[in-house]
């Protein structure tokens, strides 16, 4: 049997999509090389497009809001900085860390985040990023609380690439572990657990009478994701070799959620390209009017509800879309809509 | 299998049920046997799509035992009596929009004699539009969907819930012939709900007829399409 076209990306053919995508990260990958001042913030736009995508994960499929990711970037990136401090391990062992420590207390969370609705669990996982937050702030001991965990010093990746100050070989190590687990993600996605995913996040009570075990694959998807989210704290300490508090305010939960609004939700690339929305805008924005960079993100953010284009993605697929539209008159025009 | 259970593949035994503080189904039982097809009739609101939610599991039970094929699923969650072989069709359809044609019978199927090239014979039209989003569908497409996705899942009796409800003559006339089919020649075992009753009769084994939650008339469906001051008592239908 032919393989059918997936939804994501959906009116257009798998050639398409291919080049498209190949492109992408092609693209993404020569901006080492095209921009290599600006390869700390590359670095930055990789780390939060990882982190978007395992909100993505969560909201995009499975239809599970949070406004408190940042728990998971924030045990994430302290597990990592104090795997760097205390044992002088290879950041990539300290970044597996992040993901096992993440993954762990995402799976215990979870348990309390399935209970109730969107708004509890809206509320829930607030909850649970402050309550980490401020358990960070008082083990002073351990985190070095408002001061910031200091003297993390992070040995070359396997003895042999070290970090540099341009963050050339933060970019790459960022950039890598994105596209690897974006891979992974989509093979998920795609993947008969995925699909029922999506029944969940259309209706729960219908895919429970169709045989879907809801409660199992909503506790296996947050941990992913929490598991993904860790990854992308674990990169943030070990690139810059710092880890503050900061980590776990409201203020990264809220963010990671706008950068996903921006990019779209429930087809992967929109954490990425919403990323690279959200950081170039913060970049452009704040040289501009450093103080009130975030006026003209909210501006936008209702222009674009305002037009109606739910994503800046679309904006680029959906052209294409439409001249495949014109030799297949009954080919629907479905491009931008998810 | 044994002998016991194929006679009565599925039992609902004093069942009372219903939702929040309501009681809908109050003291029903009845039993359907292997290959056995049954429509369950009556009126508006007298509790026929909530027996079908109580076997498949999302209303409130407050007594009885449901057993299918000798196994009391009476305890079991809503996604364990599908796995054990409670196949739905739900009344409005309720096809994933978010999923394409195929995802949507891929998603949850599971091992059995019915596969997707089965599914897509019994369906031509839908597998012509495989690729489509399940919001894409017509009404009729989607009602042949949820019938196929409800096979694809292997079912061991088949609960419908007016399939033919909203659709245009010439999709319910091909839907019937589909039910037909499933019955006369696959041995399907189902419940079928509807309000028309002429028609089903045509093609079911047994009816019962639900009044207020309770069974008031059980029998042959050859039989109770002749008693016309049956039917017309207690559904009000005049032969066309």
């Amino acid at each position: 049997m032919p393989p059918i076209p997936s939804p994501t990306l959906s009116g257009h053919s798998p050639r398409w999509r291919l080049v498209l995508e190949v492109a992408f990260w092609l693209l993404a990958f020569s901006a080492i090389f095209l921009m290599p001042r600006r390869l700390l913030l590359l670095n930055e736009i990789a780390i939060l497009a990882l982190f978007a995508l395992s909100l993505d994960l969560i909201l995009g499929y499975a239809g599970i809001v949070s406004l408190g990711h940042a728990a998971f970037l924030g045990l994430g990136a302290y597990t990592a900085g104090l795997a760097c401090k205390h044992f002088a391990v290879d950041p990539l062992l300290a970044v597996a860390a992040s993901a096992f420590v993440a993954g762990l207390v995402g799976f215990a969370t979870s348990f309390l985040v399935l209970r109730g609705t969107d708004l509890t669990r809206l509320m829930v996982t607030m909850a649970v990023a402050l309550l980490l937050g401020e358990a960070a702030n008082k083990m002073q001991w351990l985190t070095g609380g408002s001061d910031g965990l200091q003297g993390v010093t992070v040995p070359p990746i396997a003895g042999a690439f070290d970090f540099d100050l341009r963050g050339r070989t933060a970019y790459v190590l960022s950039f890598l572990t994105l596209l690897a687990l974006f891979l992974i993600a989509r093979r998920l996605v795609a993947s008969p657990f995925g699909m029922t995913l999506r029944t969940i996040r259309d209706n729960p009570l219908r895919a429970a009478a169709i045989g879907v075990p809801v409660t199992r694959r909503l506790v296996t998807i947050y941990t992913i994701s929490a598991l993904y989210a860790g990854i992308a704290g674990g990169l943030l300490a070990v690139t810059t070799q710092f880890v503050s508090l900061d980590v776990f305010e409201f203020s990264r939960s809220a963010d990671v959620m706008l950068v996903l609004i921006l990019g779209g939700t429930g087809y992967l690339y929109g954490g990425i390209i919403g990323a690279v929305a959200f950081k170039v805008l913060q970049d452009v924005l704040s040289g501009l009017t450093p103080q009130y960079w975030h006026f003209w993100i909210g501006l936008l953010l209702v222009a674009l509800m305002v037009v109606g284009r739910q994503r800046i993605g679309s904006w680029i697929t959906r052209p294409f879309s439409r001249l495949r539209a014109f030799g297949q008159p009954n080919a629907p025009d479905n491009g931008g809509v998810s | 299998m044994a002998d016991n259970a194929k006679a009565n593949l599925l039992t609902v035994d004093d069942l009372v049920s219903g939702y929040g503080e309501a009681v809908v189904v109050d003291g029903l039982s009845l039993q359907l046997a292997a290959g056995q097809s049954m429509a369950v009739l009556g009126r508006n609101g007298v509790g026929k799509t909530t027996l079908l939610n109580s076997i498949i599991g999302v209303t409130q039970r407050r007594r009885g035992r449901i057993i299918l094929a000798g196994r009391d699923i009476t305890a079991l969650p809503a996604e364990r009596r599908a796995q054990a072989g409670i196949g739905w069709v739900p009344q409005e359809r309720n096809i994933f929009r978010s999923l394409t044609v195929e995802e949507n019978l891929t998603a949850v199927a599971r091992p059995g004699p019915w596969t997707l090239e089965r599914a897509y014979n019994l369906f031509p039209r839908i597998k012509q539009r495989r690729a489509n989003l399940g919001s894409q569908l017509s009404g009729g497409e989607q009602q042949m969907l949820a019938i196929a996705r409800a096979l694809m899942l292997n079912p061991v009796v088949m609960l419908l819930d007016e399939p033919t409800e909203g659709l245009a003559p010439i999709i319910v006339d091909e839907v019937m012939a589909t039910l037909t089919r499933l019955v006369r020649d696959e041995g399907l075992s189902m419940l079928v709900v509807e309000q028309h009753a002429q028609r089903l009769l045509g093609i079911t084994h047994q009816a019962v007829i639900l009044e207020r939650g309770k069974i008031v008339w059980r029998g042959a469906s050859a039989a109770l399409a002749a008693a016309k001051p049956t039917l017309e008592k207690y559904l009000g239908v005049v032969k066309r």
